[in-house]
Order: C-alpha cells, then structure tokens, then sequence
C-alpha cells in the first residue's frame, strides 16, 4: 500500500470534549481572580460602613487631632496614635534604610554567588517568622537591654528595632533586585574610567537604582506601620506623646488590638476602632500608591 | 620603534574553555591596531584582558604576560584600577552613565579624588574637543547625556575616556551600533587621536580595519593567525585563513 503524504502517521480524531475543557477552565480561573478583588471591595466597604459614622458623630476634626480617649467621657482623640504609628514608621526607616542598602549591596555586589544564595535563603525565612515570635524575642532579649539604657525598656525603640528586623527581608530583596536591574555597562564604564569596585557601585550602580530602592523603602514603610502584634508586645501601650525613645507609646494597629475585646457591638467605642482603620488604611493605600508609582518609573 | 603593549604567550580561559591560546602581540606606540575575526575567535577577550576588565568575570583564568610600557599588568603587586586609568576603554553599546555630560566627563577625574570645579570644567572642555563634541553640546553640559543620539553618545564616551589622560583606548566595535555617518565620524576622530594615544580596536568590519588600522590582527577560534602591517594583511596575507576571511569566503 502506498501512503499518502499527508497522513504518513495517525493523528486522533479531533476531540470536542477539549474546546469545552478550554472554555470551562478559562471561566473558572477568572471567577478565582474576581473573587479575591470582591473580598477586597468588600473588606474596604465593610470597614467604611462601621467606621465612616464615627467621623461624623466625634467630628473629623476631634477624631483626628484629639489627644484624650476615654470610654466614660466618650471622648475619642487618636493624635498619639497617629504619631506613635510614624514615629515607630519612620525609625523603622531609619534603622532598616542603611542597613538593607549595606546587606543588598553585599548581595548584588560583593559576596560570591554561594554565599548569597544561602543569604538569600535565610532572608527567605525571616519573612516567614511568625509575628507573635518576634515579638517573644523582643520581649526577652530587646526590653532588657534597652531597660538598661533607662526605662521600663517597653518602649517606642523597642519596636522601632523589632519592626527593622522584621522589614529588613522586603527592602533588602527589593534594593537587591533594582541594583541587579541596573544595565551591566553602567558598572563597566565606571571600571573603565579606573573607580574602584567600591565607587562603581556607590557612584553609579546605587544612584542608578534608586526609583527601585526608594520603592524598598516606601513598601518596607507600608509593612512597619501596618504591623500589629510583635509591636504589641514590646512597645509599652501607653496611649500618650512620647517624648523620647525610651518612653512607651501606642500605634494605631496596637490600640485596636487592644481594644477591640472590650468594644460593645453597636458602641461608638467599637466605631471608632473601625475609623482608626480606615486612618491606617489611608496611609498604607499612600505608601502603596507611592511605592506603585517608583517601581513603574524603574520600568 | 617602540612597543606600548607586548602580551606573550597569553592564555585567557572562562571556566573550562580556553578562550586565547598562547597570544603573541605587539602594539606599537602612537599607531592604529584593529583586531579582526569572527564572532567567539577570542578578540574581545584580548582586548579586555589588555585593561583587566576580564577580572570581574566570573571564573576567568589568564595566563602568560601583558606588559604594558614593560612592566606585566597582571603582576600580582600591580592594581588593576591604575592598569583601567592608563588604559582607557570604549565599548560597543554606547554606555554614557545617566548623569550628565558634564559629570560623564567629570567621573573619571572625581574617582581619582579630583574637587576643583574649575580645573573639571576645563577638563570637560578639553576632552570634548579633543573628542570632536564640544561644538554640537557646550550650550547643554547639563543636559543629561541619555538624550545625546548614538554617535554623540560614543562621543561622549571616548571624551570620558580622554578625561583620565590614558597612554592607550581601547575600542571594543565602537561603531557596531551606529549609523554611517557617526561611524565616519568616528573613524576620522580616531585617526586625530592616534598622535596622541595608541589605539587598539576590535572590529567585525574588515572594511573599517582597512580604512582606519595601521596594523591589523587577524584571530580565529583563540589564536592570533596572522599579524602584520594592514596593506599587507589586506593585499598579501601569508595565511591561507586569513585569506579565505578577507576575500570573504568565510566569517
């Protein structure tokens, strides 16, 4: 028998039954990707819808820049939460800042591939701490230490330091990323004008780079502040300014943490916790925002 | 005659695959040299192992001699960030650093610890003249170079390379990316310079080898096949594969 050329093999029939798997899958992974952006609609106007009322009822004015919260009083001023919350935010920056930069660039730049693959790893794992453990930690070796310095060592620099732990592993992986994105010839024109690997990198790869670091550290801002319960744990809880480091302060996040059990439903107590999320939503949705924006640029 | 760079018995490898074997060259002071052949015959990794910017590649090994005005750049006493200041490097892709002109300019001489505002700013000038830009950006030294087209980018990069007052630059395709008209410009630049600098070029254009070099190497698969003056090279090549590449045959 002579084969034709076209069938010098065997095919399967065309089978229907795979267009309809097509078409069922596609639907189905879309109906996953809506229902995660509902529950987020849904979490926002949740919130809105208990917390919103507050605002009205103490006035936008008083809830923001208040200093007293009393249940008997029904006064409810959140300022030293607001300011407990970006003082602990930006010390956080302070401290994290350098030191992802210096533990990137040891990453990018300097350690050998091994080294900084295990690096990585280890990095990888500190993200997966549990919260509640940092705050363990913090609590057993950081508040001693600092009670030294004076104190009850339950303090704003005790979270300071156990949020710069705790965001170090997102700015340092992010900072490492936009130094590698950093074109190659850079680097290699710096070498060529006879700068040391140190300058290069300082001069040039770093600056070059920076849209991507600064999102690092608006993104590692976003996770400090929005940190709830190993800053609970050592950071004292006092609803008052502090007026140093080694005072104790509260954040938004601690202060509805610490609350919300005694908060009747119904209460303008409990409204007002949910409006101190709303304040603390606003201000991640802005660092996110900003952070979107960096990133874009580096693209 | 004397010779600015003389390599002997140079091997680079990367890893496991040797990429020159047993290298012989000599180039002379004040002249045109243009390495030639295909692509992976090894004369990129010569050129770069001339400045060590081979050191930063991850499992490199080079063995043999590189001397430069007589004394081995690879001596284990010698640092490789004086070795880039005396040899000067311009390279394919146009790479201008997203700063401004001036401060492309000014790069080279601020890493060697170099302040003064006024002495840079004639530094710039200089270099920009000697590198045929100053007329088409002395309006704009702020402007930041990424804007510069492609020719006047290159420019720009062979000005920075001036601006550390090298004895030897080292053109690595410099015109692979650009337009005729730039590449023309180029050449003509060169052939200014070389009163001045010694100059090794890496070239896949046999055309430009002949224009521009005085003398021209020929490399395949790591070894230097034949090295000799350019009309010599181009009119009677002694080796068989070297005539068979410029008659293209191959390549």
């Amino acid at each position: 028998m002579v084969e034709s050329e076209k069938t010098w093999h065997n095919l399967p029939d065309r089978v229907s039954s795979r267009y309809l798997i097509d078409k069922l899958s596609r639907r189905a992974v879309f109906a996953c990707a809506a229902i995660s952006l509902l529950v987020l609609v849904a979490i926002v106007a949740f919130i809105l819808r208990e917390g919103l009322p507050a605002f009205i009822q103490i006035g936008v004015g008083e809830f923001l820049f208040g200093a007293e919260w009393s249940l008997k009083g029904q006064e409810f001023g959140i300022l030293p939460l607001v300011l407990g919350s970006v003082l602990a935010t930006f010390g956080t920056l302070i401290i994290a800042a350098p030191l992802s930069i210096a533990c990137a660039i040891f990453l990018a730049e300097v350690s050998p591939k091994r080294v900084a693959n295990v690096l990585r790893s280890a990095i990888e794992v500190l993200v997966g701490i549990p919260s509640v453990v940092y705050g363990l930690v913090g609590m057993a070796v950081l508040v001693p230490v600092i009670r030294k310095l004076g104190g009850s060592g339950y303090s704003l620099l005790a979270g300071i330091a156990v949020l710069s732990v705790m965001v170090l592993p997102t700015m340092t992986t992010i900072t490492e990323d936009s130094l590698r994105a950093v074109p190659r010839g850079y680097k290699e024109a710096a070498l060529a004008l006879g700068a040391t690997h140190w300058q290069a990198v300082w001069r040039v790869t770093v600056p070059a780079a920076k849209s991507g670091i600064a999102a690092a550290f608006v993104l590692g801002m976003g996770r400090a502040i929005g940190e709830t319960m190993a800053v609970y744990m050592v950071i004292g809880n006092v609803f008052a300014f502090p007026t140093s480091p080694l005072d104790p302060a509260r954040t938004m996040t601690t202060h509805i943490l610490g609350q919300i059990q005694e908060a009747a439903v119904g209460s303008l107590h409990l409204r007002a916790l949910f409006a101190v999320g709303i304040v603390l939503m606003i201000f991640i949705l802005i660092f996110n925002s900003i952070a979107f924006a960096l990133r874009r640029r580096v693209q | 005659m004397s010779f600015e760079i003389t390599t002997k018995d140079l091997d680079v490898f990367y890893g496991e695959k040797q990429a020159l074997k047993k290298v012989n060259l000599c180039v002379n002071e004040h002249q045109i040299t243009a390495l030639m052949g295909p692509s992976g015959c090894g004369k990129s990794t010569l050129l770069r192992s001339l400045n060590r910017m081979n050191d930063n590649i991850a499992g490199v090994r080079v063995e043999g001699q590189v001397l430069l005005g007589g004394r081995d750049v690879y001596a284990p006493e010698v640092d490789a960030v004086e070795i880039r200041q005396r040899v000067g490097m311009v390279f394919q892709q146009p790479n201008p650093l997203p700063k401004s002109i001036f401060e492309n300019i000014a790069f080279g001489p601020k890493v060697l610890g170099m302040k003064n505002k006024t002495a840079l700013e004639e530094i710039a000038e200089k270099s920009l003249r000697a590198a045929a830009l100053w007329d088409e950006v002395k309006d704009e030294l702020k402007k930041s170079a990424l804007a510069l087209s492609g020719g006047q980018q290159q420019r720009l990069c062979i000005a920075r390379a001036l601006a550390i007052q090298p004895e030897v630059i080292l053109m690595d395709e410099p015109c692979s990316a650009l337009d005729p008209f730039s590449t023309l410009k180029i050449e003509e630049l060169m052939q200014v310079l070389k009163k001045r600098y010694t100059i090794v070029i890496v070239t896949h254009n046999m055309q430009q080898a002949a224009r521009v070099s005085d003398w021209t190497g020929f490399f395949l698969m790591g070894k230097l096949i034949e090295y000799d003056e350019t009309a010599e090279v181009f009119s009677r090549p002694k080796d068989k594969r070297t005539e068979n590449y410029i008659t293209g045959r191959f390549g």
